[in-house]
């Protein structure tokens, strides 16, 4: 913009420039459309170190880390062209049929984690006295690191830890229940441990979506004299589902690549019933150096990711207040 | 009466649910605390007695903890420095220059969010090889720099300020760099703080990328440290839980301290 101060100091400024957006003052559309190159320059120069970071850890990465999945790598011999062989390869794959299908169990943990945090926000956006305070407490786990909530977590659900102990004081369980190390029972344990960290971050989520709801709409419907639960399943629910939307396809998102909780608490285990997709990408990638066949994995989640947006998308779309 | 009995109700069921989430916290804290016994207790130990706080002394001397400590806060507050610089740099023409090629760069760096950023990583590993960074703390924080979310918001920030301001501010000569410095920049310091906490448990919580790229215990944050001391001490746990609870108190604090801006952040972040 280096010449021009001058000029835009001529123009009174209209009342309504406040609002406008890099565009000035108004009526100078023939300067507009041919911008001095210095500018050009200084705008770039302002860019250039987010763009550069951009390109080279995210642009360049996903673009030929996919097409990586059709070639063979190690990192030290050069990447050798082997077509869709890594993808037949996985077809008849044993630990990548175990892994898609812990990955896809792990869905489970939506609809159950997106329920309570709804049913949370619904109760925390009472005007209680203190309710900071206990809207605070759920969104501990949420800042808390993964690593001390695992460590924490596999102590509670050791067989002489604290779980077992309450359970068995309550008379719930008669015999302490192995819950990290029964792989029957060891995947929906490390779920529970997601749902308990992720609530909070959901019922912020929701919060924000009860709080773009126009009161007039409630009051309305009581007006007509709808009772507080026909008000809610017809009211509130229904114009609350732009945010499910949102909620549901991030938490699934985050399901399907679960790995951080898994690798803390179980290591995949025992015997590959926590192994998941993610954890199967990690392997191959960091630990056996198949960098092709890993960047396949990785294809087929997000393959898998993008179909499962796209569903959830459909199902919920409708709904909501129009601008949003 | 009645309205004193659902209020009583509803302090009832919110304590009980605050109780699931807070209790593992102050279960750590207290077996940190103990002096004898492990976490395996039956029953469990909630007040310990005698409370000592010789498990941290402990940890810090016994332990590298104290190395892990200041391994977090440099990486933390080098990604955070960085993150605020790129976002106020970038945010600013993206809001309120008009050069060609504007909209195509902002929806890039808004559509990248639905890159599948996984299949980023190894790749990720390898530039880190190429550029021999791999077990540097650099190779930590460079790639989540150019935050996305930080652009944004920044973006937004630039994008309300009034044009009178920016008009006044040429009248009086300002150049484009000036202009920025001094006059935009203090205007956007709100956006720059909400941004700095949310990147702040974002890297010091950081986690499966620092295990992936660093490769001597010298250079591990508390994250893949206390994961690698556990695994090593498994016997200590008092010693790992005085870990835990030196790594988590930061956090707590600052986000106790902090909390609307935090939840604002959060909210901002999920909607972008």
């Amino acid at each position: 913009m280096g010449g021009e101060g001058v000029e835009q100091a001529a123009v009174v400024p209209s009342p309504a420039a406040g609002r406008s957006r890099s565009t000035g003052p108004t009526g100078r559309p023939a300067r507009e459309a041919r911008a001095p190159v210095r500018r050009i320059l200084t705008a770039y120069l302002f860019l250039l170190p987010a763009l550069v970071l951009l390109v080279v850890f995210t642009f360049y990465p996903v673009v030929f880390g996919t097409a990586l999945s059709l070639f063979d790598y190690d990192v030290i011999t050069p990447p050798r062209y082997v077509g869709t062989a890594h993808f037949r390869e996985l077809w008849s794959d044993r630990y990548f049929w175990v892994a898609l299908r812990n990955s896809l169990t792990y869905l489970a943990v939506v609809p159950v984690l997106q329920l309570c945090s709804i049913v949370l926000a619904l109760w925390v956006r009472r005007p209680l006295r203190g309710i900071a305070w206990f809207r605070a407490a759920y969104y501990l786990p949420v800042v808390t690191s993964i690593v001390v909530v695992g460590l924490l977590w596999r102590w509670l659900y050791d067989e002489s830890g604290v779980v077992n102990y309450v359970l068995l004081r309550l008379a719930i369980i008669h015999t302490p229940v192995h819950w990290l190390t029964n792989p029957s029972i060891a995947l929906y344990s490390v779920m529970l441990v997601t749902l308990w960290k992720g609530v909070g971050y959901y019922m912020v989520i929701y919060l924000a979506g009860l709080a773009a709801i126009p009161p007039e709409y409630e009051e309305a419907a009581a007006l007509d004299g709808a009772g507080p639960v026909a008000r809610l399943f017809q009211v509130t629910i229904p114009l609350l589902r732009p945010s499910v939307l949102l909620a549901s396809t991030i938490s699934a998102i985050s399901a399907l690549r679960v790995f951080e909780e898994v690798y803390v608490m179980t290591g995949g285990g025992p015997i590959f019933s926590t192994y998941t997709l993610f954890y199967y990408m990690f392997d191959q990638a960091f630990n056996a150096l198949h960098l092709g066949y890993a960047a396949a994995v990785g294809v087929v989640l997000a393959a898998i990711t993008i179909v499962l947006s796209a569903i959830n998308f459909r199902l919920l779309r409708q709904g909501g207040l129009s601008y949003y | 009466m009645w309205p004193t009995v659902v209020t009583a109700a509803h302090y009832l069921g919110l304590t009980a649910l605050a109780v699931i989430t807070t209790f593992p916290f102050l279960w750590l804290l207290a077996t940190a605390l103990r002096a004898t016994g492990t976490v395996f207790a039956f029953p469990p130990v909630l007040i310990p007695r005698p409370a000592t706080l010789a498990n941290f002394a402990g940890v810090w001397e016994t332990m590298p903890v104290g190395r892990f400590f200041l391994n977090t806060a440099y990486i933390t507050g080098m990604g955070i420095a960085l993150t605020l610089a790129t976002s106020a740099l970038a945010g600013y023409p993206l809001a309120r220059m008009r050069f060609p090629g504007r909209d195509v760069i902002f929806y890039a760096i808004i559509g990248s969010l639905m890159l599948p950023q996984h299949v980023g990583l190894i790749l990720n590993f390898v530039t880190m090889m190429r550029l021999h960074l791999v077990d540097t703390y650099a190779a930590v924080y460079l790639p989540s720099v150019a935050s996305i979310f930080g652009i944004f918001l920044l973006r937004q920030a630039y994008l309300v300020i009034p044009q009178e301001i920016e008009d006044a501010a040429r009248i009086d000569g300002a150049g484009d760099l000036r202009l920025w410095a001094q006059v935009m920049l203090p205007l956007v310091t709100p956006a720059l703080a909400t941004l700095a906490i949310v990147e702040f448990t974002g890297y010091w919580n950081s986690f499966l990328w620092p295990l992936i790229v660093l490769k001597s215990p010298d250079h591990y944050p508390l994250a893949v440290g206390l994961l690698y001391l556990s695994g090593l001490f498994a016997h200590n746990t008092r010693y790992i839980a005085a870990g835990a609870v030196l790594m988590t108190l930061p956090v707590i604090v600052v986000f106790l301290l902090l909390q609307r801006y935090f939840l604002r952040g959060i909210v901002l972040g999920a909607v972008r």
